[in-house]
């Protein structure tokens, strides 16, 4: 058991030798990855850290702040979009164009939380969806953003080319490294906002509204700030998506993206950095890779086939890979509410008090 | 000029008229109370006074200032907390947390300076750490350190209400409402909360608003107190004057069977 002698030990981002130790182990690890995976394996890895950067923005508003969000998927597209259109149409360096995105799509967020005020539960559920579909149907009908033919991401260069700074990241291990770097930032500024007042305030609304605003919680300040920084997270992890799909179109964020986004979040763990980044993974993880040919899995995937040729159709059923998601989700809510970071909880509490 | 001042505040909800032009003074770095029977309002002008409520009519002054209308938070800032009935706590943030977040409004830090915490200079973690020394202050003072970084709603009933108290102190109010603190209280645990309250008044020169059903409490910790029934203000005086008031016998204090009554309510609570 570690003595604490100083206050700021209650707050530090690698609170002990241990949490250091591993983190740096993981950072390692990471740091390493392209050595030991496909490329196809990269990309897929590029996919989940971009995940993970919205859905901790997800959860800021979520899981922190307690307001509902089926909107997600819009940010998205506008952090996409905009930072697309930003250096095709105006030239700007990648770093400005990804920030501007994010903090359009902030603009957004805060616009959106201004009814937050007033409407909450399934209300806010349905504004925030309109808002949502809204954004994928101007986004559709206008030229400059392709219409519904989608368009294509520009060359991908951090540098600044007109000053002939040119750093082009032509492949995937490149961009790689890029949003594994943008991803380490985001996930530990979260974490440190979640420490200071801005969490705190955050949590105080959720929990109890009227108690925080009585102990001076600006309800009005906090909720709209909650969804813009929501709303940034979900801007810049949109812009960066865009370079990893390299061409994309309205559709690509649908509500069922929103939805899959809260998915993430709920078997990660509501109100928790940590879960967030779990659950971002596993659901990315089962989306893409584990049960995209789910039924071309050995003796799952035959049993699975047999069975809904024999109870169902004739050709058998399709989306085998949705019906196996949603029974996984639903495993998890059941029996661990907490998500993946209550199991991760009982892990470390196993280990600590091993072997009473 | 007086600290504290209500004057002629009402409210009606629906037609009826919760409080109807109650007004008192309220000395600095006093005891206050408030004692009527049930639904007589007290609670109700503890909201108003916390800005919950918009009263109909009437003023709420303090140190000249009028908080009538101002909404919650800024009501906060200009020194009044509170604490509640029914105990409203962050349930799930851990009791360090919860009086952090009476720290709230002293502290600045914005969402960049928040996402740039990388060390201990940083300016950021220097004010966290200022505002950790002061509430831990009262953790000791409220013998809270057992539960320090445990979280709310595992808390019993009398630790969740000194929390409570504990958060409304954080904020370093000028005036501290007290809604019914000692209720759901054993008696050791009344005679703690008494010291306690005197202590608050005499160490935090905090001028103290209170709610008490627990007569032996009042009658010993008040300086002035105001009874009110239905609404209606029925004398505003010290203990033994209130005591005295044969309305205020009647209205709550009661006949010799209505006391009876009264007191075995009290035992099964």
């Amino acid at each position: 058991m570690d003595m604490k002698r100083d206050y700021y030990e209650d707050i530090e981002v690698f609170s002990s030798g241990t949490v250091l130790f591993w983190s740096i182990a993981l950072f390692v690890f990471l740091f390493t990855l392209p050595l030991y995976l496909s490329s196809y394996n990269i990309y897929l890895f590029n996919i989940i850290l971009v995940h993970v950067i919205l859905a901790v923005g997800l959860n800021i508003l979520v899981g922190y702040t307690g307001q509902i969000s089926l909107g997600h998927a819009g940010f998205f597209a506008i952090g996409a979009y905009g930072t697309a259109l930003l250096m095709t149409h105006l030239g700007l360096p990648f770093f400005v164009s990804i920030i501007a995105a994010g903090l359009i799509a902030a603009f957004f967020g805060f616009i959106i939380g201004l009814p937050a005020l007033r409407l909450e539960g399934p209300y806010l559920a349905i504004a925030t969806l309109g808002f949502g579909l809204t954004i994928m149907h101007i986004i559709g009908r206008w030229d400059i953003f392709g219409g519904r033919m989608g368009i294509q991401a520009p060359p991908l260069d951090i540098g600044i080319p007109q000053w002939g700074l040119s750093a082009l990241l032509d492949s995937d291990v490149k961009m790689y490294y890029l949003i594994l770097v943008i991803a380490i930032v985001m996930v530990i500024g979260a974490r440190n906002m979640m420490k200071t007042r801005i969490g705190r305030a955050f949590v105080a609304i959720r929990d109890d509204d009227i108690a925080a605003e009585v102990m001076g919680v600006n309800l009005l300040t906090f909720k709209t700030l909650s969804f813009a920084v929501s709303a940034f997270y979900a801007g810049v992890a949109g812009g960066l998506f865009g370079f990893v799909l390299g061409f994309f179109d309205p559709f690509t964020f649908n509500l069922i993206l929103s939805i899959i986004f809260l998915v993430m979040i709920v078997v990660g763990g509501l109100g928790s950095v940590l879960g967030a980044v779990m659950g971002a993974s596993l659901i990315t993880y089962l989306q893409y890779d584990l049960l995209k040919n789910v039924d071309e899995m050995p003796y799952l995937g035959d049993a699975l086939v047999w069975f809904s040729r024999k109870f169902f159709t004739v050709i058998g059923l399709e989306n085998f890979n949705s019906i196996m998601l949603g029974l996984i989700m639903l495993g998890i809510v059941i029996f661990e509410p907490l998500g993946m970071f209550g199991i991760w909880i009982r892990i470390k509490k196993y280990w600590k008090t091993w072997p009473f | 000029m007086a600290h504290f001042k209500v004057e002629n505040i009402g409210i009606s909800f629906g037609g009826i008229r919760a409080v109807q032009g109650v007004s008192f003074d309220v000395r600095q770095n006093s005891i206050f109370s408030i004692i009527g029977p049930n639904g007589s309002g007290k609670t109700t002008i503890f909201n108003m006074i916390s800005g919950i409520y918009k009263p109909d009519s009437g003023r709420v002054v303090l140190d000249g200032e009028n908080l009538t209308g101002l909404s919650p938070d800024r009501i906060a800032r200009r020194g009044v907390a509170r604490t509640f009935q029914n105990i409203q706590l962050f349930g799930n943030a851990t009791v360090m947390d919860n009086l952090m977040l009476g720290r709230h409004i002293h502290m600045k830090t914005g969402v960049l300076s928040g996402f740039f915490m990388l060390g201990k200079w940083t300016p950021c973690a220097r004010e966290e750490v200022r505002h950790r020394e002061v509430v831990e202050h009262i953790v000791d003072f409220l013998d809270l350190q057992s539960v320090r970084d445990q979280f709310v709603s595992g808390l019993p009933y009398g630790k969740r209400k000194l929390v409570e108290l504990g958060r409304a102190l954080a904020l370093e109010p000028k005036i501290l409402l007290l809604d019914e603190p000692s209720a759901g209280m054993n008696t050791e645990e009344k005679d703690d909360l008494r010291i306690w309250i005197k202590d608050i008044q005499e160490d935090y020169r905090v001028t103290i608003l209170l709610i008490e059903h627990d007569m032996n409490m009042v009658m010993g910790i008040s300086d002035r107190i105001l009874a009110i029934n239905q609404g209606l203000k029925i004398i505003e005086g010290t203990p033994a004057e209130v005591q005295k008031h044969p309305d205020v016998i009647a209205a709550y204090l009661g006949e010799e069977d209505i006391d009876a009554h009264d007191q075995e309510h009290r035992d099964m609570v």
